[in-house]
């Protein structure tokens, strides 16, 4: 910060005023544009608090259909805020284009810069290069399809209740972490082409399900009896011959039910589908908090020196702006009464921070570490960091000894069958590969949350479902199973069986409808 | 490229109607902790809100999770002591007892038992008015007894001593001395003038006699403007006062219910509905309401809130005793040209068969003649007893000013209340 101050400072104190924010937002594109961040166009939208809560009660959406659970959100945030309890984000910011984010009004001139450079280059570059994002979400096409899921929503109010539309969507908020595609691409949703073809598909759709659910049993062509699937005996004349169905398992059960769910009506698969494709717009973000975050507090940090060095801003916002910082990028230690898990901000930011000090000035352990990335060009392996990854293998590939140090990361086992807990590892030589490890599953969303999945529809039975639950590490299912099965059992409208499995073993049985021989279980 | 919107403007309140779904949803719940809040406030203590809880386990939203057991491996921060191989003794309290349970793995708190929210005072009172369709309460001039009020009214010159109004007097006073000094200085100017002339002449050409005259003449000025008073009676101002009607606005709200043994809880709360409704109204409409409990069953005592709602007592019922001690504190404490006088009773119907021709009396000589209103309600699902067809004669004679009603239910209230507040509508246009 010692280079030599050429120019006056853009504005200082902690009033600020719209062309003061379009001055800083201009040196922000300039120096953006000088680090070749590349992102959407930036619409700020200055908010007050009561409109901050309201955005953050719908989850960011700028627009939202109605739901109970939104009022909900929004009385928990109201409360605590009043309280004292909380304070609001400075900022929120939505993955469309152009990338939408909201300044609140009564943040300090500084924050308002700050939140520009968190928000409208770091989050909104990130939007636009990680994978995840380029490939799970349309960022054009977003606020168009919010907008056409609220009016959709809202005509179903009128002509079926909205307490039908409620208990519908009850069911599938219930589901909709496993409204998901994690592997193949999902068609880019539009909201002009959802409206065209919504009557065309509804009807297509129709007939698909009666094709599936048709009376008079036929053994489709192509698909030959599964070897030894059921005796001959029991069914000397093959109608049960026909296979399982699905043909294998399904992880996309909100997928699973619109198509196949015998009973549901077309508005009704409908509205499942609109919670589905939410819930892949969404899926990204939660994929990817702690990259996302350091990202963007690294841009911040970066752009903030440079207004600084370049003379735009002076010394009394720098200090409030490293205070803030500072703020925001704590990680209270396990034992502190303030720690409430791992500050996705800290981790972030100091694994981006870490990578450029690999590239610009690497250690021997860095060398023998990361051999592809110590004196790289740190623009470049930065970029390629954000575009290629998720948390998770972020995590594994980025995760520096230097980083877990600093932190003084270590692991835990926590087995009920043993008595104590057992530290594993912690933060030297013989433990850095296996607290990286661990922490990298830690993330993994497939670890976070249980492996559920359609295995069979009884089609030609009695139209039950069921699903499997893949067991790991004796993790079993929590509480809520009973409450999630008995949705499911509204959408499917049959008897739901969920099946608890480990290494081919059943360990415990779910049914909805409740069924005798489960209180005894 | 970048657009700046200022949305401050727009609407608020954008999460408005989630917020109804919500009440709507729990309006069980809700209800429930409504109601026991009007149990536990006073009457004159229903205009805020409340805060609500409800169970969390009954509001969550279920999604497949982990439960508590198995084995897993958790990353935390911050280790100051550990080697690897340490043995930890399991803090106690399952589910997320490492304090690192949850890890990074979710940032949505957990683990409240209570969802607690604030209700607005208009949606409280919904609640309180649950199907009662509370009437949009407005501020309506009402018909009120005419109170002579005296108020300032210009000056006099008049008046007794204590309503001097000193700076007009003293003004007064200063605009004399200076019309009444005047001419006689101008004359003293003059007589100056003429006296220095002459003394300036050359002393062979001087008049002594004139010179003495003239002296003479100063002096006398002098005197005569020493004598010109400070103060004079004729300068002093009084402030007058006249006699303007004035219409009272204060109101005092006597609360009568009968509480012998046949009144059951139940019956009281129906009751309590009954008497904040009618207190909600005054309010509206008056400045000041005061209210007085009285409850009776052979004999009235006028009790606090507290007793007048929650203490039992059994015994027979004279209703007359009632009516004679809002009379006797109407006599002793509410002057009739001074205060706004409203009646509510609430009864189950019971009295003593002679007694309710004494009450039908009582009224219609004494209270109602005084009373701006008095509205009975008979909270009993039975037929009438001779009460209800001694103060239907009230009715009669008093139709503008007597309202009487039976209620099964909280249910029916409100058009009890509905008369009273057409009939005000009504006649104020």
């Amino acid at each position: 910060m010692s280079a030599t101050r050429k120019r006056k400072p853009i504005a200082t104190g902690s009033d600020w005023n719209f062309s003061m924010l379009e001055r800083f937002d201009a040196e922000l594109a300039r120096l953006a544009d000088e680090y070749r961040l590349d992102s959407y166009p930036n619409q700020i939208e200055v908010i007050t608090t009561e409109q901050m809560m309201d955005a953050y009660a719908s989850v960011g959406m700028p627009v939202g259909y109605h739901h109970w659970s939104f009022g909900k959100q929004f009385l928990a945030v109201e409360g605590a805020y009043k309280r004292g309890q909380m304070g609001l984000a400075y900022e929120l910011v939505i993955n469309s284009d152009p990338c939408i984010a909201y300044l609140m009004e009564e943040n300090t001139l500084m924050m308002q810069v700050l939140v520009m450079a968190h928000a409208c280059y770091g989050h909104n570059s990130f939007f636009k290069g990680n994978y995840l994002f380029r490939t799970w979400t349309d960022a054009s096409s977003i606020v168009d399809y919010l907008v056409f899921a609220r009016k959709y929503i809202a005509q179903c109010e009128e002509r079926h209740g909205v307490q039908a539309v409620e208990q519908l969507l009850d069911a599938c908020h219930a589901l909709q972490n496993y409204g998901v595609d994690r592997y193949k691409r999902p068609s880019p949703i539009s909201a002009e082409e959802e409206s065209k073809r919504q009557d065309e598909r509804e009807a297509y759709l129709q007939t698909q399900v009666n094709m599936l659910w048709r009376t008079i049993p036929e053994s489709p062509a192509g698909i030959s009896p599964l070897p030894g699937s059921l005796h001959s005996d029991d069914d000397p004349l093959g109608l049960h011959s026909g296979g399982l169905y699905p043909s294998e398992p399904q992880e996309n059960l909100l997928y699973f039910i619109e198509k196949n769910a015998p009973l549901l009506a077309p508005w009704q698969r409908e509205i499942v589908r609109i919670v589905r494709k939410l819930a892949q717009y969404f899926y990204p973000q939660r994929q990817t908090q702690v990259m996302n975050e350091g990202w963007a507090c690294f841009w911040h940090y970066t752009l903030m020196n440079r207004l600084y060095d370049d003379g735009n801003v002076d010394e009394g916002l720098m200090l409030e702006f490293l205070q803030s910082h500072a703020a925001v990028i704590n990680q209270p230690a396990f034992d502190s009464p303030h720690f409430s898990g791992i500050n996705p901000y800290a981790l972030g930011f100091a694994i981006f921070m870490d990578i450029k000090r690999i590239c610009e000035a690497p250690t021997d352990e860095d060398r023998e570490w990361f051999p592809d990335i110590a004196g790289t060009p740190w623009r470049e392996t930065l970029e390629f960091a954000m575009r290629n990854f998720k948390d998770e293998s972020f995590i594994q590939q980025f995760l520096s000894p230097k980083v877990m140090r600093d932190h003084k990361l270590f692991l835990v086992v926590d087995d009920d069958q043993v008595e104590t807990l057992e530290v594993a590892a912690i933060h030297n030589e013989q433990g850095y590969r296996q607290v990286r490890e661990a922490l990298a599953t830690q993330y993994a969303l497939s670890v976070r949350e249980p492996n559920i999945q359609v295995v069979e529809a009884a089609i030609r039975g009695d139209r039950s479902l069921t699903l499997h639950h893949v067991q790991d590490s004796r993790r079993p299912l929590g509480r809520t199973v009973y409450p999630v099965i008995r949705h499911l059992q509204q959408l499917w409208g049959f008897p739901v069986h969920l099946i608890s499995m480990e290494e081919g073993r059943v360990t415990r049985r779910f049914h909805w409808p409740v069924e005798d021989e489960n209180s005894v279980s | 490229m970048t657009y700046f919107i200022d949305r401050r403007p727009n609407a608020k309140h954008k999460s408005a109607v989630n917020r109804q779904r919500f009440l709507e949803r729990y309006r069980k719940h809700i209800k429930r902790s409504v109601e026991e809040a009007v149990n536990r406030r006073s009457i004159t203590d229903m205009e805020r809100g409340e805060k609500i809880s409800i169970p969390a386990k009954d509001i969550s939203e279920p999604v497949f999770q982990h439960g508590p057991g198995g084995a897993r491996n958790i990353v935390s921060p911050g280790n100051k002591e550990f080697v690897a191989g340490d043995k930890i003794r399991r803090p106690s309290g399952q589910g997320g007892g490492s304090g690192a349970g949850e890890g990074g793995a979710s940032n949505q708190g957990e683990g409240t038992d209570e969802f607690a929210f604030t209700l607005s005072r208009e949606e409280f009172l919904e609640f309180v008015f649950d199907g009662l369709e509370l009437p949009h309460l407005q501020r309506k001039p009402l018909k009120s007894l005419e109170e002579v009020k005296m108020v300032r009214a210009g000056l006099s010159r008049d008046g007794v001593p204590s309503r001097i109004s000193i700076t007009r007097s003293m003004r007064e006073a200063y605009a004399r001395r200076i019309a009444m000094r005047a001419p006689i200085k101008r004359a003293l100017k003059e007589a100056q003038e003429a006296l220095e002339a002459e003394e300036r002449k050359d002393s062979v050409l001087r008049n002594p006699t004139r010179i003495i005259e003239l002296q003479a003449e100063i002096e006398r000025l002098e005197k005569r403007i020493a004598g010109v008073p400070f103060i004079d009676t004729y300068d002093l101002r009084y402030h007058q006062l006249s006699a303007q009607p004035q219409p009272s606005n204060q109101a005092v709200m006597f609360c009568v219910m009968d509480v012998s043994g046949s009144m059951t809880q139940n019956h009281k709360d129906i009751a309590k509905r009954f008497f904040l409704l009618l207190y909600l109204f005054l309010e509206k409409h008056y400045e000041k309401v005061e209210l007085v409990f009285v409850r009776h069953h052979t004999a009235a005592r006028e009790v606090s809130e507290e007793e007048f709602f929650y203490s039992r007592e059994t015994g027979g019922t004279i209703v007359s005793s009632a009516l004679n001690l809002v009379n006797t504190i109407i006599e002793k404490r509410y002057p009739v040209g001074q205060w706004n006088l409203y009646v509510a009773q609430a009864s189950d119907g019971d009295n003593w068969d002679d007694d309710s021709n004494i009450c039908r009396d009582l009224l219609i000589k004494q209270l109602m003649p005084q009373l701006q209103y008095y509205a009975y309600v008979e909270i009993t699902p039975h037929d009438h007893q001779s009460l209800w067809h001694e103060y239907e004669s009230v009715v009669k004679q008093f139709p503008e000013r007597f309202a009487m009603r039976q209620i099964v239910e909280a249910g029916d209230i409100y058009p009890v209340f509905r008369e009273l507040f057409k009939r005000r509508l009504s006649q104020s246009s």
